[in-house]
């Protein structure tokens, strides 16, 4: 049986200057498979991505285990991480308006990917941009590549994220809100770029997400997280048949399509959520 | 619902935020030092008949140019005055002239660059090129002119300073009037009816605030600065008033051989403008809104 | 007591001549006292902007726009501020950081000179089910959705009958929109507002709303009644995509 790409065993982190731990004790395993993580603001599910990247400059991470392939994150200096990012994990962020680098051109912002990883010349790591954005379904790809990030789209500003996270071919992606910043005409085109760029290549995906409808139709399996802990560990296709009050809270507070006039189901936050463990 | 609770406190906000505001300065080393020296120039010029030694203007001619030590901590001055004494009473015109520049600055400043920002428009094109206008003068350089037409005396060198020192908070002002004008709480007011003036003064002002008085810290630095180069010029404090800058003035002709006289005034007016940009800093963290929750 | 709405030819363009900029084409509409109408589109549709200026916090549009009969230009501040309110979409925005909750309220009171302001603070507050010791509160003591909240009661303390909603719930966690959403629904079934809601979630639209219009570019394409969306029984081909887009994202259920 292959070994999983991720391990992650009892996690707590906890941000400089707080009292209580952002991310209380989460362990989970991660295969060449796409895992939702699903949760409100504050539960710390954005936290577990960054966590994984090391990219809590403030925070104190503490875990019995942490590995990705055949690293000990924890005892990894800064040096060496650097080599891990972007190489063999990466992190799609929410809204290309913020993550992409404004006074730089959008392709030049992908080649650098490879550059930074790779001993090429400027050329090649130019033909594999443009070889990516094509990949990624960007229909001009050297015309685009020459664009700013506010001359382009949501969309395919986020197509571009994509490009860049993926081209130097990692194990691990880590998506966080991927298309929450996009219209939703537009969502779809881009989950399914990325669906299939993750299967095609056998990478892992981490999903991030407070939508239940994208994770139940681009995950295979989903964790929800409450108040720093995982509430539940379920199939997505299980979605519907999930078990904890929480979850199930969750799934009937959201208004339907066809779901009828009646007040939405309140969520009500029982205090000994706090506590369990899934 | 998340409960996100803070107990009411028992002190009025206003002192309750100042509370914070002072402990979390307390945090840096660089802006506890500014605090320490600020509150030490306030009470020497509080209490400085008690702290000071002698009488700042009493000549002793037979022990003039003497060096530290002997009764005279930092030693007399060429008319045998101590300047630890002239010193300790030359805070009080320190802390005059700062108080007096921030008082007309600081409101000036607000009103004008609030009201530009937000209105926009002609009137905004308006202010600020009054604005340009003042801005054009170089401080010392109106001083001069305020002084031939009206004779060199402090008050004269208070209202020169701050003639020229209200123009950078109005633009600073006026920026964040602008930035801040766009607010939904702002559309929200206009919803509700509320004029202009309500608009700015209630809502846009308190806003502007934090920066205004951080860049008012920091001009405190430079006023200090300017006050003792008129009073060195001897435009500003005249003789025998012992304002810093006019010391070190009657002082640099003894320097080489009495660097008492000299030094002494020296340290103080840099230990103050040190002080003020460090405060000046600190406030800066301790005001930005990120750090709310850090308080 | 409610009101209808109705806007014809609602307009913006920049310039004249060839180059001018018609940034809002030409928007048509109207909406029954007591409906609930929606306004859907993407980023950059213009529905926004309809929505502002229908409040005039725009002034610089051309066209006609209707309060039950009544050009809202020629409403007087006071009285139009007593007919129509607004609550904005990011409850982090829409408060006053270094206003209380008290001072929120009051200040439309002290406006408006209206007397009792204890008891009208106290009915506001209480009617969006907030206690009242929150009144003493600060925005950054607050979370989003009781900022919402206080939002909501900041509008309807003025006792406004058109209540203009700009995606009141997109910045809220889904919980909470259920709480916001059930509050509005509440507050119309009480009260018999009027309502035009503005956001880009079908769902949303399909719970609250009675009609809606689907706007592209600044312009509407169709204007829909609820039913339409289960089945796609859009004609439009852009609405069809909206539609289509939804129920695909919303997966089969």
């Amino acid at each position: 049986m292959e070994k999983s790409i991720l391990e992650v065993e009892n996690l707590r982190i906890r941000y400089g200057g707080s009292e209580t731990d952002a991310v209380r004790g989460v362990s989970f395993t991660l295969g060449r498979e796409r895992l939702g993580i699903v949760g409100e603001s504050g539960s710390g599910k954005s936290t577990v991505g960054r966590a994984l990247l090391r990219l809590l400059p403030g925070a104190t991470i503490t875990a019995d285990r942490l590995r990705f392939a055949e690293l000990d994150l924890p005892s990894l200096s800064e040096k060496e991480m650097l080599k891990v990012r972007g190489r063999r994990m990466s992190m799609i962020l929410q809204d290309p308006k913020f993550s992409l680098n404004p006074i730089r051109r959008v392709g030049d912002q992908v080649a650098e990917t490879y550059l930074r990883h790779f001993k090429c010349s400027k050329a090649e790591a130019r033909d594999k941009a443009l070889a990516m954005l094509e990949a990624v379904k960007i229909r001009e790809p050297k015309r685009v590549y020459d664009q700013y990030p506010h001359e382009i789209s949501g969309g395919m500003g986020q197509r571009v994220m994509i490009a860049m996270m993926l081209l130097a071919d990692p194990d691990l992606v880590i998506a966080d809100e991927p298309t929450s910043a996009l219209d939703v005409t537009v969502r779809l085109q881009v989950l399914n770029i990325l669906d299939r760029l993750v299967k095609d290549r056998g990478i892992g995906l981490i999903m991030i997400s407070h939508d239940l409808n994208l994770v139940r139709n681009f995950c295979d399996r989903v964790l929800i997280m409450y108040a720093g802990r995982i509430v539940e560990t379920l199939a997505a296709a299980d979605l519907d048949k999930a078990k904890h009050p929480y979850t199930r809270g969750l799934l009937a507070a959201q208004p339907r399509i066809g779901g009828g006039r009646t007040p939405l189901a309140v969520l009500d936050r029982r205090p000994e959520w706090l506590e369990e463990i899934a | 619902m998340d409960a996100r609770v803070q107990p009411t406190s028992r002190l009025p906000a206003p002192i309750q935020a100042l509370k914070n505001i002072v402990l979390f300065l307390l945090k840096s080393p660089t802006s506890t030092f500014g605090l320490f020296v600020l509150a030490l120039l306030v009470l020497m010029a509080a209490f400085a008949p008690l702290i000071a030694t002698h009488d700042p203007y009493a000549q002793d001619l037979a022990n003039t140019l003497q060096a530290p030590g002997n009764g005279h901590l930092f030693g007399t001055d060429e008319l045998g005055r101590d300047i630890f004494s002239r010193l300790v009473f030359g805070a009080r015109i320190t802390l005059t002239i700062i108080f007096l520049v921030s008082i007309v600055v600081g409101p000036i400043g607000l009103v004008i660059g609030t009201t530009a920002g937000y209105l926009g428009g002609k009137v905004d094109t308006v202010m600020m090129r009054i604005t340009d206008i003042f801005l054009s003068f170089p401080s010392l350089i109106l001083s001069l002119a305020f002084v031939a037409a009206l004779g060199p005396s402090l008050n004269n060198a208070i209202i020169a300073i701050a003639l020229t020192s209200w123009p950078p908070i109005a633009r600073l002002a006026r920026a964040e009037a602008m930035t801040f004008r766009k607010a939904d709480y702002i559309s929200a007011a206009r919803l509700q009816g509320a004029s202009a003036t309500r608009i700015i003064f209630k809502s846009i002002m308190p806003m502007c605030l934090p920066s205004v008085l951080i860049r008012l810290t920091l001009n405190m630095a430079t006023v200090i600065l300017t006050a003792a180069g008129l009073g060195f010029l001897g435009l500003g404090a005249q003789p025998p008033l012992p304002e810093w800058g006019a010391m070190i003035a009657t002082g640099r002709k003894y320097m080489l051989d009495s660097w008492w006289l000299v030094t002494f005034p020296g340290i103080s007016i840099l230990s103050v403008s040190l002080a003020f940009n460090l405060l000046g800093d600190g406030l800066r963290d301790a005001l930005d809104p990120k750090q709310v929750n850090r308080r | 007591m409610s009101v209808s709405v109705e806007c014809r030819d609602l307009a913006i363009t920049f310039g004249a001549g060839p180059t001018a900029a018609k940034v809002l084409p030409g928007v048509t509409f109207s909406v029954k006292p007591g409906e609930c109408f929606g306004l859907v589109g993407e980023s950059g549709s213009g529905k926004s902007t309809v929505l502002r200026c229908i409040s005039m916090l725009t002034d610089i549009w051309t066209g006609n726009i209707l309060i039950d009969g009544k050009p809202v230009r020629d409403i007087p501040l006071i009285e139009r501020c007593r007919t129509l309110q607004m609550v904005f979409q990011d409850p982090y925005g829409s408060l006053h950081p270094r206003q209380s909750v008290r001072t929120v309220l009051n200040e439309p009171l002290v406006i408006h000179k209206l007397g009792d302001h204890e008891e009208r603070m106290r009915r506001a507050i209480t009617d969006v089910g907030l206690p009242v010791s929150f009144l003493d509160r600060f925005p950054h003591q607050l979370s989003g959705g009781q900022r919402q909240r206080v939002a909501i009661a900041r509008a309807l303390i003025l006792e406004p009958s058109l209540l203009l909603l700009d995606e009141p719930t997109s910045a809220l966690d889904v919980s909470v929109q259920a709480e916001i959403l059930n509050l509005l629904q509440r507050l119309r079934d009480e009260r018999g507002f009027t309502y035009i809601m503005v956001t880009h979630d079908l769902a949303v639209v399909d719970h609250m709303c009675d009609r809606f219009a689907v706007m592209l570019h600044g312009e509407i394409t169709e204007i829909l009644p609820r039913d339409a969306i289960p089945g796609n029984r859009a004609t439009h081909p852009y609405a069809r995509e909206l539609i289509g887009a939804s129920l695909e994202y919303e997966g089969a259920h």
